[in-house]
C-alpha cells in the first residue's frame, strides 16, 4: 500500500473498460442461449466471442498494470478481516476474468468452432475438436460465468457500502480524477 | 488314374472360371464403396468461421474403367437425414423446410455426364447435381489412387448453396452464412 489516493491511470481505464465489455458480453450469453436458431443468434454468439476474446487481452494488459504499479490505500476504520476480504474478492475476480473467456475459448475450441476474432483474424484452437467434452466444458463455463455475476455483485455492494453507509471515500480509488500524489 | 485326371480337370475348370470372374473388374467394375472408410464431407463458412460438417449415409456407384477413364461413370446419392454438425439442435434445424427440407426432398443426387483424363491418377469429371428439387449442371477435378487393390477417388465440388435454395428466407444472407460450400469426398473402394 502507498500514500497515493487513487489506482495508476491505465489500470482505472482498463478496470472501467473491461467491466463495461463483461456485462455486455454476459448480457449476450444470457440472451443469446435463449435465442431460436436465426442469423441473429448465429451473430450474437461471434459477438460474444470477440467480446471474450477481447476481455482477455484486456485482463492481461491490466494485470500487468496492477503488477507493476502500487494499490491506494484502504480507508483506516477498515479493518485487517475487511481488508483481506477485499483482498480476496479482487484476486478471485482477477482469476475469473482469466477463467470465464478461457473456459469460454476452450469449449468454442472443443466444439469444433474456432474464433475468427471480428471475422478476421483465425485464432488458433487451444484443443482438438472433442464432442465428448462439449456439455461439460459448456457446464464450466455457466458455472464460471455465474460465480462472476455473484462476485461481481458483491464486489459492487461492497462499493456502495462505502460510499453511503461508510461514506470513506473509497470508491474515489478507482474513478478518474487528478492524481493526488 | 482317371479319378485323377479328372480332379485335376475340374481344377483347371475352377481356376480359369476364378481368372474370368476376377479379370472382370479391370474392364467392367461397378465397384463396391467401402462405406466405413469413404466420407462426404462439406465445408463452409459462418461469419468467416469455418465449419465442418458431414454426412453419415450415402451411396455411390462407380463405374470405373483405368484404361478407358471417358467411358467411367458414377453415380451418388446422399442422404440429407444422415448431415451431421456435430450438434443435435442444428442437426435438427437444417432438415427443415428452409434449408434441406429433407421430408420433401430425402436425397441429394450427382450422376456423371462425362469424364476426362487429366493427368496420371486425375480426372475431370462433369455431370449433373440435384438437391432439394434444383437440378445444376457441375465439373470438378478428381484424383484417383489404388492401394492393394482399393482405388481411392478424392475430390472437391465447390457449390452455391443459394442455387439450389439452401437457405431461404432469412438465412439468404450470405454475410452470415455463406454462398459458397464445399463438397469434399474421399470414396474408398472394397478390393
Amino acid at each position: 500500500m502507498s500514500n497515493q489516493t487513487r489506482y495508476a491511470t491505465p489500470t482505472i481505464i482498463l478496470h472501467w473498460l473491461v467491466a463495461l465489455l463483461i456485462v455486455a458480453a454476459f448480457v449476450l450469453g444470457t440472451i443469446m442461449t435463449d435465442m431460436r436458431i436465426s442469423p441473429t443468434k448465429l451473430q450474437y454468439y461471434s459477438y460474444h466471442k470477440w467480446l471474450g476474446v477481447t476481455v482477455l487481452g484486456l485482463v492481461a494488459l491490466r494485470l500487468i498494470s496492477r503488477l507493476l504499479t502500487q494499490a491506494p490505500a484502504y480507508p483506516a476504520h477498515m479493518s485487517e478481516l475487511q481488508k483481506k476480504v477485499a483482498n480476496g474478492t479482487h484476486v478471485f475476480l482477477y482469476f475469473l476474468m482469466f477463467a470465464v473467456p478461457l473456459s469460454g475459448y476452450v469449449y468454442t475450441c472443443a466444439a469444433g468452432y474456432p474464433v475468427v476474432y471480428l471475422g478476421l483474424i483465425e485464432l488458433p484452437s487451444i484443443i482438438a475438436p472433442a464432442p465428448e467434452l462439449k456439455h461439460t466444458l459448456k457446464e464450466v463455463h455457466e458455472i464460471l460465468s455465474n460465480l462472476m455475476l455473484f462476485t461481481v455483485l458483491l464486489h459492487i455492494a461492497a462499493a456502495v457500502k462505502h460510499q453511503v453507509i461508510d461514506k470513506d471515500g473509497l470508491m474515489r480509488r478507482m474513478m478518474p480524477g487528478k492524481s493526488n500524489q | 488314374m482317371k479319378r485323377l485326371s479328372n480332379l485335376s480337370r475340374r481344377t483347371r475348370w475352377a481356376a480359369s472360371l476364378a481368372a474370368l470372374v476376377l479379370a472382370i473388374p479391370a474392364f467392367a467394375a461397378v465397384l463396391k464403396v467401402d462405406a466405413s472408410k469413404s466420407q462426404v464431407n462439406i465445408v463452409f463458412k459462418q461469419m468467416n468461421v469455418p465449419v465442418d460438417a458431414k454426412f453419415k449415409k450415402f451411396s455411390a456407384n462407380i463405374d470405373y474403367n483405368a484404361a478407358k477413364p471417358e467411358s467411367s461413370k458414377a453415380n451418388v446419392e446422399i442422404e440429407l437425414n444422415s448431415f451431421d454438425l456435430g450438434d443435435a439442435e442444428y442437426n435438427k434445424e437444417v432438415l427443415k423446410k428452409e434449408w434441406f427440407n429433407a421430408a420433401q426432398f430425402p436425397k441429394a443426387s450427382f450422376t456423371s455426364t462425362s469424364m476426362k483424363p487429366a493427368g496420371a491418377g486425375k480426372l475431370d469429371v462433369s455431370g449433373t447435381l440435384t438437391i432439394k428439387g434444383k437440378t445444376s449442371n457441375v465439373s470438378f477435378p478428381v484424383t484417383i489412387k489404388q492401394e492393394g487393390g482399393k482405388q481411392i477417388f478424392d475430390g472437391a465440388l465447390p457449390i452455391k448453396r443459394l442455387t439450389y435454395n439452401i437457405g431461404e428466407g432469412e438465412w439468404k444472407d450470405t454475410s452470415m452464412v455463406a454462398d459458397e460450400v464445399t463438397i469434399k469426398f474421399h470414396v474408398v473402394t472394397q478390393p
